[in-house]
């Protein structure tokens, strides 16, 4: 039996845990806003883009040149893009993740396709190291301060595989942000462009415009642009999961905190209740004795 | 020539500018350019460097990434990866990164492999850029 004195000091301990987790809850709920914020912020540039390209897709369509990021081939290579976080304590969002990317890969090569791995966040790059996998690059130290330029960087890097064609194909492994208490995995094809999803263009009349340089060879140009606002989504997205995934993960350990202090502290009562139980029946014992010495 | 243009700069972190201007200056894929109200319809790819717009009878400028434009009944819609103003443009840290591409671009040709060259290379660019614009603008 524990004295009270070490159960006190447990229940000191719990209190102190609870503190540290729901600390953590309201910190990641306020890097939830934050990353909310960007992501709403983002938004007009990203429709503004796909608008552009989707009009620029209709002007060049009839002319049949078709730019190499759009162009399909056989697929021997794939590379495949895992997101995860950099920082743990995040509930099952990292191990989700990598529970589907792994799957995923197994399935291409089962399909005899070669796989080239690129992962974002440090639990991807420790989880496929640790399974002897090659990687092909390592973006760690992103979450937190991303930044458009990571998302350019990154596709820059996928784009130059693709043309070299040391790849033929692109998708991307990421954690979609649902809702606060929902993320699910999304497997998204990032290369070959196949089709570009746009909101009905606003624009109803053919204008007639001069491009500078040529209608196709501008939407060749601006093509690398769609890759980097996919690219930047789905590093905006994983995060606002990992925050959401945090938040609920840190809520559940200061319940858990909680429930442990209410059961701990019933404990204590017992054990305090038992000692003075057993001090009172040691002082009427000794005064039964003594009445019996006496008489 | 009462006509304004209106100039939308628009970057991932959101909108920049949304302004009644009179001119605005940039550089396209195939060369400077300027659109005054009545400009045609017009489209273009835009290079690292700078946009700059007359308003009230006084130049601004902005340092841009590279992005797109796209002129149309007199509104100027700019999409670009990031864009600041001048007047923000921070020169010790473009000093900084200036000098960090340069050391980069010194160790890839001593034979370094691990370094991206034209990653290195566009830095430098987006680097010396920010530094003209700033030192060349900011009134003293």
């Amino acid at each position: 039996m524990p004295t009270l004195r070490d159960i006190r000091k447990k229940i000191k301990a719990i209190q102190g845990t609870k503190k540290i987790t729901s600390a953590m809850k309201m910190v990641a709920a306020a890097k939830l806003r934050k990353v909310q914020d960007s992501m709403l912020k983002y938004r007009p540039y990203a429709t503004k883009i796909q608008q552009v390209l989707a009009d620029l897709a209709g002007a060049i369509e009839t002319r049949g040149d078709v730019p190499p990021l759009l162009l399909r081939r056989p697929i021997k290579t794939v590379e495949i893009l895992v997101i995860t976080s950099d920082k743990g304590l995040c509930g099952a969002f990292n191990t989700n993740i990598l529970r589907v990317a792994h799957k995923e890969i197994n399935r291409l090569k089962g399909e005899g396709l070669n796989i080239v791995l690129s992962v974002v966040g440090r639990k991807a790059r420790d989880y496929f190291r640790r399974r002897d996998f090659q990687l092909k690059n390592v973006w760690t130290g992103i979450s937190g301060k991303l930044q458009y330029t990571h998302a350019q960087m990154i596709a820059q890097e996928m784009i130059n595989a693709y043309v070299s064609e040391a790849v033929d194909e692109v998708i991307v492994i990421f954690n979609e942000f649902k809702s606060v208490i929902a993320q699910r995995v999304v497997i998204n094809r990032l290369l070959p462009i196949g089709r570009i999803d746009l909101e009905p263009a606003e624009k109803s009349t053919f204008i007639p415009f001069t491009y500078e340089p040529r209608a196709p060879e501008l939407f060749a140009m601006l093509l690398p642009i769609y890759i980097e606002i996919q690219v930047y989504r789905a590093l905006l997205e994983s995060q606002a999961a990992e925050e959401a995934a945090r938040m609920t993960a840190m809520d559940n350990a200061t319940k858990n905190c909680e429930e442990l202090i209410r059961k701990t502290t019933l404990i204590a009562n017992k054990v305090r209740q038992a000692s003075i139980t057993k001090e009172l029946m040691d002082i009427v014992g000794g005064v039964e004795a003594l009445k019996q010495s006496e008489g | 020539m009462d006509n304004k243009l209106k100039l939308e700069v628009i970057t991932p972190y959101g909108e920049l500018i949304n302004e009644e201007v009179d001119e605005v200056y940039t550089t396209g894929a195939e060369g400077d350019f300027g659109v005054l109200p009545g400009h045609c319809a017009f489209m273009t790819a835009l290079r690292i460097g700078s946009i700059s717009y007359k308003k009230d009878g006084q130049m601004h400028y902005l340092f841009i990434n590279r992005g797109y434009c796209e002129v149309l009944n007199d509104r100027v819609l700019v999409l670009v990866g990031s864009a600041e103003r001048v007047e923000e443009i921070d020169i010790e840290r473009a000093k900084a990164a200036l000098a960090r591409a340069e050391e980069r671009l010194r160790r890839a040709q001593a034979g370094e492999t691990d370094i991206d060259h034209a990653r290195a290379q566009a830095a430098l660019e987006r680097a010396t850029i920010r530094i003209q614009l700033a030192t060349k603008l900011i009134p003293k």
